[in-house]
């Protein structure tokens, strides 16, 4: 039979004598055991200490009443336990994170069902409501009779989460290990998506999470965070955690993180970095945010011009490259310095022997350093741009802008 | 003079305007750092001065002269003290006080609370669209115009603008209440005797009196600015570093809340008072009463500020109201969603708007009624939501090391049961005397 949180709670328990012991006041599921079920209950008694019934213990459930295989005296005596996952305390009204449906939603009620294995009953997790009957349940509760309440709730749209599906946000470390909660399902999302959650989260929810994903997950929600959050985040994980995920964010995302905090957590933070990538992100921070400089990202894709198509490929399948980089491609000169762009889809159609500088995208675009923003989006604009060069003064290529850069500029504004 | 003492005034004056560069560039920093949390704590206060505040306020400048200026120093520390409250529940928690309300508190209470608090802020907003209508026929504009463009303007601004812009429009409104600083210098007062008056306290008591003084704590401090000053430091993601900066806005707004409350009363007390039009009604018809008295600008700018206080509240209340309903109760909410994804957001938002400017345009609307309901309603409220935000800024679970401290406590508390008391007496003498609060639009 389907049977809810709410109905159960205040449940009258009787023991195998037919024995009035106590009232069901929390459900508790042991997540070391079994993540579905129903453990423990409590069961309080007025003045007296309250008695916790063990899932074996119980012989029938029904609404407002539940029954006890065992005598009185066969109960233990209730102690708090950490590792115990309290249904109406830790989850009823709590804000949970639907994988599936990637939100983060309140919990309204939960709905049980009953599992039958030799002469006890067990009830199981199956979904967290969060639609209307859930809310209604909970606030007739007591006042209507449990039938009419579930005439009226048939009646209503239902929203619910199937209990896989449900991520639990414990920002307490100690207690998340102890529950086993573990954010594996996260990192399955979008980071853009987990970013979007992130935001609907208070800060020590939020805190908890990016310390428990891994860093390149961490790394790249981060990236897609609003920047005011970012910092909050960044400045309260472990330094040395906060290094790690700073290093597998790309070097311009780095340096905009690293920007926005004090002068002395951004140098303590750095010295945690390895030398090379802190050295680029050291670099990038002495740009202007403002100007081409402060945008351009130092990780990018460059060649000799006089290479050939084939040769090119060669060397990229080699290279441990990142694909989004792998868009547009730059062209050196001998004397190292800028020469133009070849896009990989002009790459891709040329012939094998093509020479790379035969296949440069006119006219030949850069931008400096110093270049302030306006004069970045209004080339992206013209030209129809994907992406643009950064040269310094002596014409060296030294990052590029791509597109999805200005536009996060431009929603910004 | 030789070479050494020149180069080394030189390199003094150098170091001397590096020094005020370092400094100026310190004022800027702290100057951004201050911006980029400063504004829901000014907005906040000020929408208190909304339409019902203004008349109340008028009317305790025409009947009692500078007699009730004393009140407003212990009011504006119970404004701080409240709404430090709920910034610092926001900053530190990151979560609104309906959210917090719902998850220690349970679905009932804040079910109910949410309901409770939906049909106050309604009346609210009809005392809101009332008093643009009563603003615009000073102007000689009929209310069958002014109302629904009025409804217009608030519902497109709300949801076309983006957070940031809507709070500069907010912003810029609260500059406009300084139309009330003009109007009190262009009335002429005695500077000298107000001053008196707000420093001495001057307790009479006669029936009138004490029903003027908690009318005058009962419009300014309003239950549902709680959440949305809670609701929009959350919102402007503020952290607990930056919590000074929000305590100073906090602080701020309440000042120049009570601030533009003393010139209300001062503008009143020297015109209408001294006079003898002591029989004042409401804010509109204290504006037409100036006019002879101080001259057409006064009467203009006191229409006016009645304007842009009516507005200003009307766009706040319908959208924190929706706002704080959906969130209490688990549906999306915020106008960064689509209309699809927050379907029950917009329709309360829309609804609001629409019930409280059709009211008001309604031929025989029961308005003086709705009115008293705002009223009683928010005295009902006050001390539910009050005692709620006190439970929750103790819980050190939540708060960590900022729960108040036993000083903080016993201010709070002072001040809630002095707050919930009076407004009590206001209820009760609005239901039995039928001796309408001082407030009508």
């Amino acid at each position: 039979m389907q049977l809810y949180a709410t109905e159960l709670m205040g449940a009258e328990t009787y023991d195998s004598q037919g024995n009035f012991v106590g009232r069901i006041r929390e459900f508790f599921i042991e997540p070391a055991e079994q993540s579905n079920r129903v453990a423990y209950f409590l069961l309080s008694r007025g003045k007296f200490q309250p008695l916790v019934a063990r899932h074996d213990q119980v012989a029938s459930v029904a609404p407002g009443t539940m029954r006890l295989s065992v005598g009185e005296r066969a109960l233990a005596l209730y102690e708090p336990n950490e590792a115990w996952l309290a249904v109406q305390k830790d989850l009823l009204d709590q804000q949970i994170i639907d994988t599936s449906g990637r939100k983060v939603v309140r919990v309204n009620d939960v709905d049980l069902v009953e599992h039958r294995t030799n002469g006890t009953v067990e009830l199981r997790l199956t979904q967290v409501d969060v639609g209307l009957p859930g809310a209604v349940r909970r606030l007739l509760q007591g006042v209507v009779s449990p039938g009419v309440i579930r005439k009226l709730q048939n009646k209503l749209p239902q929203r619910a989460i199937l209990w896989e599906f449900v991520n639990l946000i414990e920002p307490d470390p100690l207690r998340r290990v102890k529950l086993r909660i573990t954010h594996e399902k996260l990192e399955d999302l979008h980071p853009a998506d987990l970013a979007e959650i992130m935001e609907d989260l208070s800060a020590a929810e939020r805190q908890g999470i990016i310390a428990s994903l891994d860093e390149e997950t961490a790394a790249a929600v981060l990236a897609e965070l609003d920047a005011r959050l970012t910092t909050q985040i960044v400045e309260k994980l472990d330094p040395e955690k906060a290094a790690d995920i700073l290093e597998e964010m790309a070097p311009d995302a780095a340096a905009d993180v690293l920007g926005g905090l004090p002068k002395e957590t951004s140098e303590e933070l750095l010295e945690e970095m390895p030398g090379q990538e802190a050295d680029e992100v050291r670099e990038l921070l002495t740009f202007d945010p403002s100007t081409a400089g402060g945008m351009m990202n130092t990780e990018f894709v460059f060649v000799g011009e006089a290479s050939t198509r084939e040769e090119v490929l060669q060397w990229m399948r080699e290279e441990d490259l990142q694909l989004e980089q792998l868009d547009t491609i730059v062209l050196l000169d001998g004397g190292a310095q800028f020469s133009g762009t070849v896009p990989v889809a002009r790459l891709l159609l040329a012939a094998p022997e093509q020479q790379m500088a035969t296949l440069k995208t006119e006219p030949l675009l850069s931008v400096a350093t110093e270049a302030d923003e306006k004069e970045t989006f209004e080339l992206f604009d013209k030209y129809n741009l994907r992406m643009l060069t950064v040269v310094d003064q002596e014409r060296h290529p030294i990052g590029t802008i791509t597109v999805d850069d200005v536009v996060s500029r431009l929603m910004k504004r | 003079m030789n070479w050494e003492t020149i180069t080394s005034s030189v390199e003094g004056l150098r170091t001397r305007g590096t020094d005020l560069q370092k400094r100026i560039r310190g004022l800027r920093r702290r100057l951004t750092l201050l911006l980029a949390v400063v504004g829901p704590g000014i907005i906040t206060s000020n929408v208190d001065n909304d339409a019902g505040g203004i008349s109340v306020y008028t009317q305790a400048g025409a009947q009692y002269g500078y007699a009730l200026l004393w009140s407003l120093i212990p009011m504006t520390i119970a404004l701080y003290v409240t709404e430090e409250m709920c910034a610092r529940m926001g900053v530190v928690t990151g979560k609104g006080l309906s959210d917090l309300i719902r998850e220690e508190f349970g679905f009932r209470s804040t079910f109910f609370v949410m309901v409770t608090g939906f049909f106050v802020d309604l009346a609210n907003v009809v005392a809101e669209f009332a008093g643009v209508a009563a603003a615009m026929q000073i102007f000689g504009v009929n209310k069958y115009i002014a109302v629904p463009i009025a409804a217009v303007f608030v519902w497109t601004l709300v949801l076309r603008g983006t957070n940031r812009q809507v709070e500069v429009v907010f912003l810029i409104a609260c500059l406009f209440y300084l139309a009330y600083l003009f109007s009190a210098i262009l009335a002429k007062p005695d500077w000298l005797e107000a001053a008196k008056h707000t420093v001495i306290p001057n307790l009479r008591f006669e029936s009138g009196y004490l029903v003027m003084l908690t009318g005058l704590v009962g419009t300014t401090i309003a239950p549902w600015q709680f959440f949305y000053l809670q609701a929009a430091f959350v919102e402007k993601k503020v952290n607990p570093r930056q919590y000074p900066q929000a305590r100073a806005d906090v602080l701020f707004g309440s000042v120049s809340c009570m601030v533009i409350v003393f010139f209300i009363i001062v503008c009143t007390a020297a015109t209408l008072y001294v006079s003898g039009h002591r029989e004042i009604n409401d804010a509109a018809q204290a504006a037409q009463a100036l006019i002879p008295l101080a001259g057409r600008g006064a009467g203009i700018l006191f229409a006016f500020g009645l304007l842009n206080a009516s507005l200003f509240a009307a766009s706040i209340l319908p959208l924190s109201t929706a706002h704080v309903i959906c969130e209490g109760l688990g549906f999306e909410a915020g106008i960064d969603h689509k209309f699809k994804e927050a379907p029950i957001f917009y329709w309360l938002y829309t609804a609001l708007i629409a019930v409280g400017a059709g009211i008001v345009l309604l031929p025989h609307a029961p308005l003086w009624k709705i009115l008293i309901f705002s009223q009683v309603g928010n005295g009902i409220w006050l001390p539910v939501v009050v005692i709620f935000i006190l439970l929750l800024v103790n819980r050190r679970d939540l708060m960590g090391d900022y729960v108040n401290t036993l000083t903080f406590n016993i201010i709070a508390w002072v001040t809630a049961i002095t707050m919930i008391g009076l407004t009590l007496v206001l209820t009760y003498t609005a239901i039995f005397q039928n001796a309408p609060p001082p407030v009508t639009p």
